[in-house]
């Protein structure tokens, strides 16, 4: 009979339409602004340089090795590097970026300055909602937009922040322990290079 | 029609010649999204061509992936583990997935079914991007394979959940087929439309699920079988008439047998790392020579050509697109049939203007 198939049809949207009523699983839609489902914790947006919550002085991890801005795909990320060492998380002098800029128009969010950073420096954010009416003024993102704390960076990826964290102090204990025996090494062989002398 | 046209899936426009309702030529006209991608290839190492490979068809970011690491690999002569050729196999089977489901909507969608197909299918595929995301960060530009591997391992419960999704994903093939498979219209508008004769299909070099409904048993899983493909069963459906429905019943069949290797992949997924120690992520500088790899992406034959000057990046970078090469057809599919039929025939052909243009 003709139009036997569209009335099956018909039938199979009426299920579903009555059948979303009863069943919560029909109803898949969310209300976005009101609604909003949590991140995944790989998720990402656009990355942002961590500091340690510990540090008064808000010292970023990055220590301006140009290797995210080499690359970067887009090339989006733009370096310059202070001329002043200072002592980072072990106490070994580092160079700190004098500028740190992406520009977040042309970043695809590839994670692949993530990837590559040997310094766990550059992490990917979360954030959405990023729109904003000053397209050069807003987007292009300096050093200090872009820093967050650790703390923060545990709050979103935990699971990664955990490994990074526990690798970092593993990492702090060995230069200590190091430059302890290094102490005792220059304090007891003091003396006998005098007497070589 | 075009480049602005609702049905043209993207910029993309074609030169049509009518004699009152009927199409008597046809010349597609594209370039409207082109990007330089195998030029940017050229100019970017190894590793930053890969993030770009998932805007090629932005649909199926991770076969993309797949079909450029295996290029990569075979230049370099990288191994890939165990546990990473199994989760390349399901993350690109779910894209298949989630591809056709689409396709399916939008073919509806083209002949004025607005609206309920397409969304059946988008509430499928959100569970399918909802695996992606969890895994590689994103929903669709996944960057998410290697070269000697994958990125990272499986987040705890991920498993568990494809195997729900693909578990569950016959029921809504069932409803789906429900829908429309009997459908009047549905029939009446695409059988003996848009008829690809096997002969054209073969000179053409089409390739994908159009060149099986056109009943040529040719899928690059089991013809030159890659990964690991050759290790489950699974069956090529094929089409008799090379007609829109056809190409429309290949995919969905097709959809089936997906998840038939989803099911026989979830339950033997071994342990073990997933990634080969030896591939680096910097300074990757393979030696020279070159290398072809292909794989049967959802819209068909997708290669990576590359040649290697031993340099941090490729010499030469060529993409053969199964959707650039199938719409080469578009003419001989449109001739003598009615403007309304085009729309039809072009949502068959299933094209991602990211993938056309490059």
């Amino acid at each position: 009979m003709l139009g036997q198939g569209i009335i099956k049809g018909l039938a199979e949207t009426a299920r579903n339409f009555v059948g979303s009523y009863f069943k919560p699983e029909r109803l898949v839609t969310v209300q976005y602004p009101e609604e909003r489902l949590p991140p995944f914790e790989a998720a990402r947006n656009f990355p942002f340089l961590v500091y340690d919550q510990n540090d008064t002085q808000q010292r970023l991890r990055c220590v301006a090795c140009q290797i995210c801005e080499k690359e970067c795909p887009p090339q989006c990320i733009y370096i310059v590097k202070d001329t002043l060492k200072t002592p980072d998380y072990i106490g070994k002098p580092q160079f700190q970026p004098k500028t740190f800029d992406i520009d977040i128009s042309v970043c695809m969010s590839c994670q692949i300055c993530v990837e590559v950073c040997p310094f766990d420096a550059i992490k990917m954010d979360v954030a959405y909602e990023l729109s904003t009416s000053d397209r050069f003024g807003q987007l292009l993102l300096h050093k200090e937009q872009l820093a967050r704390s650790n703390q923060y960076y545990q709050k979103i990826h935990p699971a990664e922040a955990a490994e990074i964290d526990a690798r970092l102090a593993a990492e702090k204990a060995k230069a200590q322990a190091k430059a302890e025996a290094q102490l005792k090494a220059k304090a007891t062989a003091l003396p006998g290079a005098t007497a070589t002398d | 029609m075009g480049p602005q046209h609702p049905s043209t899936h993207g910029v993309f426009r074609m030169d049509i010649v009518l004699d009152g309702e009927r199409v008597v030529g046809l010349k597609p006209v594209f370039g409207y999204l082109h990007r330089n991608h195998e030029k940017i290839g050229e100019g970017t190492s190894y590793l930053g061509s890969m993030p770009y490979t998932d805007r090629l068809d932005y649909f199926c970011s991770l076969t993309n992936n797949w079909a450029y690491a295996l290029a990569v690999e075979k230049l370099a002569g990288l191994e890939v583990p165990e546990r990473a050729q199994y989760i390349r196999l399901i993350t690109a089977e779910l894209t298949r997935l989630q591809n056709h489901a689409c396709l399916g909507g939008f073919l509806l969608q083209d002949m004025g079914a607005s609206g309920t197909p397409l969304m059946y299918a988008f509430r499928q595929r959100e569970q399918i991007l909802d695996l992606f995301e969890s895994l590689t960060g994103s929903r669709m530009m996944c960057n998410y394979m290697r070269f000697g591997g994958c990125r990272c391992d499986l987040p705890p419960g991920w498993a568990g959940q494809a195997a729900r999704v693909a578990d569950e994903f016959p029921r809504f093939l069932d409803e789906f087929e429900a829908l429309l498979n009997e459908n009047e219209i549905l029939l009446s508008r695409t059988q003996g439309v848009g008829v690809l004769p096997r002969d054209l299909a073969v000179n053409a070099g089409v390739t994908g699920p159009m060149l099986r409904a056109s009943g040529v048993n040719y899928d690059l899983r089991k013809a030159d079988p890659y990964g690991i493909y050759d290790r489950f069963s699974f069956r090529i459906p094929l089409g008799e008439h090379g007609d829109v429905y056809d190409r429309y019943r290949v995919r969905v069949l097709e959809m089936r047998e997906s998840v038939k290797l989803l099911q026989q992949a979830l339950r033997d997924l071994p342990q073990g790392p997933v990634i080969d120690p030896k591939a680096k992520l910097r300074g990757f500088r393979p030696k020279p020579g070159e290398a072809y790899a292909r794989i049967e992406a959802p819209k068909g034959e997708l290669g990576f050509y590359l040649i290697s000057d031993g340099s941090p990046n490729p010499w030469r970078y060529r993409v053969r697109a199964p959707s650039l090469i199938n719409l080469t057809v578009l003419e001989d599919l449109c001739r003598g049939h009615h403007v309304a039929d085009v729309v039809v025939i072009l949502g068959s052909v299933d094209i991602v203007l990211g993938e056309v243009d490059r």
